[in-house]
C-alpha cells in the first residue's frame, strides 16, 4: 500500500516538476511581459497543483491534507488576482504588447440568448 | 443566516487548522470567529458579492470543470514553451460577460486569467478585456463556452 501511494507520489512530483521547468523556460523565451505571463501561469495553475497533490500522498491523509488542500485554494483565488493586477499595471504603465492581431476595437456581439425583461435576477438559465 | 454560514465556515477552518481540541482552544476559538462575524458586519462586507453563500454547493462541480480546463490549456501552452519555432499569435480581445452578479462576474474574469494561455486585462461594465498567447485562445472565448459555462453556475446556485 505504501509503495502504491509512493509510486502515486513520485509520478505526481515529477509531472509537477516538468511543468515547473516548461514554465522557466517559457519565462525566458518569450517576447515581451504579457506572453511571459502566460508561460508563467502554467507553473501556478497546473505545476502547483500536481506538486502539492503529490505532496498530499507522500504525508498520508491527515489535517496536513487538509491544510495543503487550503494552499491549493488559496492559489487559486489570489492567483488570478495578482495576474490581472500585474497585466494592468503593465498596460497603464503604457508597455505596448507585440500583436499578430489586435480585436481590441471588436464590435462585441450583444448577449445572447436575449434576456426577457424584468426578469433580470435569478432566472434559471438552460 | 449570511452571518451564521460565515460563523460556521470560519469555525470549521479554524478546526482544520488547529488540531488541538481541548475546551479552552475551543472557547478561543469560538470567541474568535464570534469577533471576527461581528467586525465583518460591522464593515458591510457581509453580503453577496463577500459572502457569496449561494454559489457554495455548485461550487466543487464548476471546479472540476476548471480543473480539467487549465490542466487541457496548460498542456498547449507547455507545447507551445517547447516548441522550438515557438507558434505564438498574441492577439489582445474584447468579450462580453453576461453573468448576473458581480461574484458571477468576478468568477468568470478570474477563471480566464487563471487558465493558462489567457488573461483578463480590464474590466469595464460587462466587457472583459482579454489578452491570448494564441489566436485560437481568443477565438473560443469570443466562442462563450465559459461564459456559458459560468452562468450556469451562477444558475444552478
Amino acid at each position: 500500500m505504501e509503495i502504491i501511494a509512493d509510486a502515486i507520489s513520485w509520478v505526481l512530483i515529477a509531472l509537477g516538476s516538468f511543468f515547473l521547468v516548461s514554465g522557466a523556460i517559457g519565462l525566458i523565451r518569450m517576447p515581451d511581459v504579457y506572453t511571459r505571463m502566460h508561460a508563467a501561469s502554467v507553473i501556478d495553475t497546473l505545476g502547483a497543483m500536481l506538486l502539492i497533490l503529490g505532496l498530499i500522498f507522500q504525508a498520508g491523509f491527515t489535517l496536513l491534507t487538509l491544510k495543503l488542500l487550503f494552499v491549493i485554494a488559496l492559489l487559486f483565488f489570489f492567483g488570478p488576482v495578482a495576474s490581472h493586477a500585474l497585466a494592468q499595471a503593465a498596460l497603464h504603465a503604457g508597455i505596448e504588447p507585440i500583436l499578430a492581431e489586435d480585436r481590441r476595437a471588436r464590435e462585441v456581439p450583444a448577449a445572447q440568448p436575449p434576456e426577457p425583461p424584468g426578469e433580470h435576477k435569478g432566472a434559471p438559465s438552460a | 443566516m449570511r452571518s451564521l454560514v460565515l460563523a460556521i465556515a470560519l469555525f470549521l477552518f479554524w478546526l482544520a487548522l488547529s488540531g488541538h481540541y481541548t475546551p479552552f482552544l475551543l472557547t478561543i476559538g469560538l470567541l474568535c470567529v464570534a469577533l471576527t462575524v461581528f467586525v465583518a458586519s460591522r464593515m458591510l462586507i457581509v453580503d453577496d458579492e463577500g459572502q457569496p453563500m449561494e454559489l457554495l454547493l455548485a461550487a466543487p462541480a464548476y471546479w472540476a470543470w476548471l480543473y480539467v480546463e487549465i490542466a487541457k490549456s496548460a498542456v498547449t501552452v507547455t507545447r507551445i514553451i517547447l516548441d522550438p519555432s515557438l507558434p505564438i499569435s498574441p492577439t489582445f480581445t474584447r468579450v462580453r460577460a453576461s453573468q448576473k452578479t458581480t461574484a458571477g462576474l468576478a468568477t468568470y474574469a478570474n477563471s480566464i486569467t487563471l487558465t493558462p494561455g489567457t488573461i483578463t486585462t480590464g474590466v469595464e461594465n460587462d466587457i472583459l478585456t482579454v489578452h491570448a498567447i494564441i489566436r485560437e485562445g481568443a477565438d473560443d472565448l469570443e466562442a462563450g463556452g465559459m461564459d456559458k459555462r459560468v452562468r450556469q453556475f451562477e444558475g444552478d446556485a
